[in-house]
């Protein structure tokens, strides 16, 4: 960390100013917003619960990223096509229709459990057939190769499945067991919020249970760790392959069904900012690691929710939530200025020489 | 041999030259951004720069249908049929700038009737009125499009009403007839947006209310928990929130579940007059008000439009500027007629002729109005009125 005089260079020395200059900016921000007080306590607790609620879902679409990431060394562009193809399915097929005829307000738990699955069962799908078609055979290619293909996966199937359901927005209905609010311990908080939240603590420790203990998880690790000794030591690459975007989309496909209840609304081209916002997350809290998309995920939607409150009201700014977007990327690169390894930074297994 | 051919060249390139002279055209354009040439039986070409992709696909078709049954009603315009080609202004700036472009680089082209969004319509306006081309939008309604200090160049006209009046418009129903003294807007930082809740919270200050929160989001976002709850810590009677469908949707949903504006009056803008923005809403927006242009159309040539509309469309119209657009496709076939120039079955359109005689349109008895061009394109004989969604319709209440 330190280094002798003749060894810093200007780049150095900007690199300094930024980290300095943006953490002065932000707690002078945030002082002042202290001070200034312009909302009461029930207001910051509901901005925190809403920004734990989009860490959520960030944190789940994170994972497919940082999974695949871990055992291919790419970044899959397409994944938030595959968390919007689930939950657009499910919503044209079964959401609506159930709705409409009233069951899923007479068994609602059937009929989310029902859409659930076929989110998932869509998302894996199109997952797999992805991986095989596009990503499969590309495993040998320079870097940069796959990741174009991906991009252009990813545009194929957004506009894939706006020919086949159509570019309007298709409203999600409303399931009236999970309307409304309750309170917890004194806070109010969201129906659809509660299970975001459980939801999601459920299905990252689910999977990262599955990931330590297990053989496939096992075998998951070790292709990470070096996919050519893998193979020599009878593990099928291919299989172990598949499986990790198996398991990455069905998180997708399970955010999908979460995004639908807290947002109601869904449409071919919904996957494309959470997409973006989710590898963000993975990256900030440490491509590659599982505990790292997780808490990447939940900083980053803090950052979006209590963010503009908190240092852009102290500063004066005068619509401070259209500048969420700056606040997010800027913490971004704050967090890799100092540790571009990110905020966990182990990787699902440890590189070794 | 080298002297012989130069010789017969020589030849060629004289009788060339006196048969160009003698046959042919002998009208020579004179106006100074140039002319458009139609040769006998070819069609006049207009285009029309609508969204008609995406949330506010809606908007802009309807638009466009005002536009073809303007040419279906017309027939043929001195002789000559009258062509549409439809571009996309994807109601953003990329969009306005991109369809600005395809359409100057095609000289064929004598005007254009749009853009729907005033997001596409500052750039667009750039584009056209540097390359001398005439553009007249139905729905364009930000202030800042027809003020000659912010983004107002010439040969931009509309038909669409200014948002001055439906800010003030707004300000006036919240403030007589629903009588609340606390008011919040939000907008989404494009002209449109931005302008209309800014002359709406001017104008209810004006009148003695007060707006205790002033903000945006940005579009594409989903998320509206954080702003809603910086809107709801002060409670306010009534929200503004003159946005497009994606965005609008949203904030209509997830309004009522955020502390504080339970008991608040939803409110938003002619962005929003679609059945797209209906199935947005949803339920939660039921007993929302509207602002927008006035339906409630005097004369039969509306009835005969609608009659129109039905048959070669099978519905009712599907938002509120299809009147507009028939207008602005009229304003600009008149003109055509009073500048354009026959020779010999050729059609010749001088284009600043052509721009300075919309400018100079006074009592065009359109549908939405007599419509009276002043310097700065603003036509529109504004009417603006109040709509409720009941019951999944748009009804209209005041005034």
């Amino acid at each position: 960390m330190l280094k002798r005089f003749q060894d810093i260079s200007l780049i150095d020395v900007i690199l300094f100013l930024i980290r300095v200059a943006i953490i002065v900016l932000v707690v002078w921000g945030t002082v002042a917003t202290i001070i200034k007080n312009p909302y009461d306590a029930s207001t910051w607790i509901d901005t925190i619960i809403s920004g734990i609620a989009q860490g959520s879902l960030y944190a789940l679409i994170a994972i497919g990223y940082t999974l695949v990431y871990g055992v291919l060394f790419m970044i899959n562009f397409a994944h938030g096509e595959f968390f919007m193809s689930g939950i657009l399915t499910a919503a044209v097929f079964l959401a609506v229709p159930m709705s409409e005829s009233g069951f899923l307000d007479a068994h609602p738990i059937i009929g989310l459990l029902l859409i659930a699955a076929v989110a998932i069962i869509v998302s894996v799908a199109i997952a797999l057939l992805t991986e095989r078609v596009a990503y499969r055979p590309l495993r040998k290619a320079p870097r940069l190769v796959p990741l174009i293909t991906a991009i252009g996966a990813s545009f194929f199937w957004q506009y894939f499945f706006r020919g086949l359901y159509g570019s309007e927005v298709k409203p999600f209905p409303q399931i009236a067991v999970l309307a409304g609010k309750t309170t917890i311990a004194g806070v109010d908080i969201l129906k659809n919020q509660i299970v975001v939240i459980i939801a999601a603590i459920l299905m990252l420790v689910g999977l990262y249970i599955f990931v330590m203990k297990t053989t496939t998880g096992k075998s998951i690790r070790a292709v990470a760790e070096d996919k050519d000794v893998a193979a020599l030591m009878g593990i099928d690459v291919d299989k172990t392959v598949s499986i990790t975007f198996a398991m990455g989309s069905a998180m997708a496909g399970i955010a999908g069904v979460l995004y639908a209840l807290v947002f109601r609304q869904v449409h071919f081209f919904m996957g494309f900012i959470p997409g973006l916002k989710a590898f963000t997350a993975a990256v900030l809290g440490g491509i590659g690691s599982i505990p790292g998309a997780a808490i990447g995920g939940f900083f980053l939607g803090m950052f979006e929710s209590v963010g503009p409150g908190l240092f852009f009201e102290g500063l004066g700014v005068p619509a401070p939530h259209q500048l969420k977007d700056v606040i997010a990327f800027t913490m971004l690169v704050l967090v890799l200025i100092f540790r571009p390894q990110g905020i966990v930074g182990e990787r699902l297994a440890e590189k070794k020489a | 041999m080298f002297k012989k051919s130069l010789f017969i060249t020589g030849l060629l390139v004289i009788a060339s030259l006196i048969l160009a002279a003698c046959g042919g055209s002998t009208y020579e354009c004179e106006d100074s951004l140039g002319c458009v040439s139609y040769a006998p039986g070819d069609p006049i070409r207009i285009a029309s720069a609508l969204v008609i992709s995406g949330p506010n696909t809606d908007l802009g078709t309807d638009s466009q249908y005002g536009v073809e049954i303007a040419m279906d009603f017309k027939g043929e315009l001195m002789g000559h049929p009258i062509e549409l080609q439809a571009e996309d202004d994807g109601c953003n700036a990329e969009g306005g700038q991109t369809a600005g472009q395809k359409i100057v680089s095609d000289p064929t082209i004598v005007a254009v009737i749009g853009t729907s969004c005033s997001g596409a319509g500052v750039p667009m306006a750039e584009v056209i009125s540097e390359a001398g081309y005439s553009m007249v939008s139905p729905s364009n309604t930000a202030p800042s499009l027809t003020d000659p200090e912010q983004a107002w160049k010439p040969g931009y006209l509309r038909t669409a009403h200014n948002d001055k009046v439906q800010g003030r418009a707004m300000a006036e129903f919240a403030i007589n007839e629903l009588g609340v003294t606390t008011a919040a807007a939000i907008h989404d930082g494009d002209p449109y947006t931005e302008g209309l809740a800014r002359v709406f919270a001017d104008s209810f200050e004006e009148m003695g209310g007060t707006i205790p929160t002033f903000t945006a989001v940005n579009k594409g976002d989903t998320d509206m928990k954080p702003v809603l709850l910086a809107v709801g810590q002060d409670s306010p009677e009534f929200m503004y929130y003159p946005v497009f469908t994606a965005e609008g949707g949203f904030i209509t949903k997830q309004a009522k579940e955020v502390a504080g504006l339970e008991n608040t009056i939803l409110a938003a803008a002619d962005g929003m007059i679609s059945g797209a923005a209906i199935e947005a809403v949803g339920e939660a927006g039921e007993g929302m008000y509207f602002s927008g242009p006035d339906l409630a159309f005097s004369g039969d040539t509306y009835q005969k439009f609608l009659a129109a509309y039905q048959e070669k469309y099978g519905s009712a119209p599907i938002s509120v500027f299809h009147a507009h657009a028939f207008d602005a496709a009229n304003m600009i076939f008149a003109c055509i007629e009073k500048v354009g120039v026959d020779d010999n079955g050729t059609l010749h359109i001088g284009r600043q002729a052509l721009r300075s005689c919309l400018y100079e349109t006074k009592d065009f008895a359109g549908i939405t109005g007599n419509l009276t061009c002043n310097e700065y394109g603003d036509c529109a004989d504004p009417k603006i009125s109040v709509s409720q969604l009941q019951n999944g319709e748009y009804v209209r209440i005041w005034p």
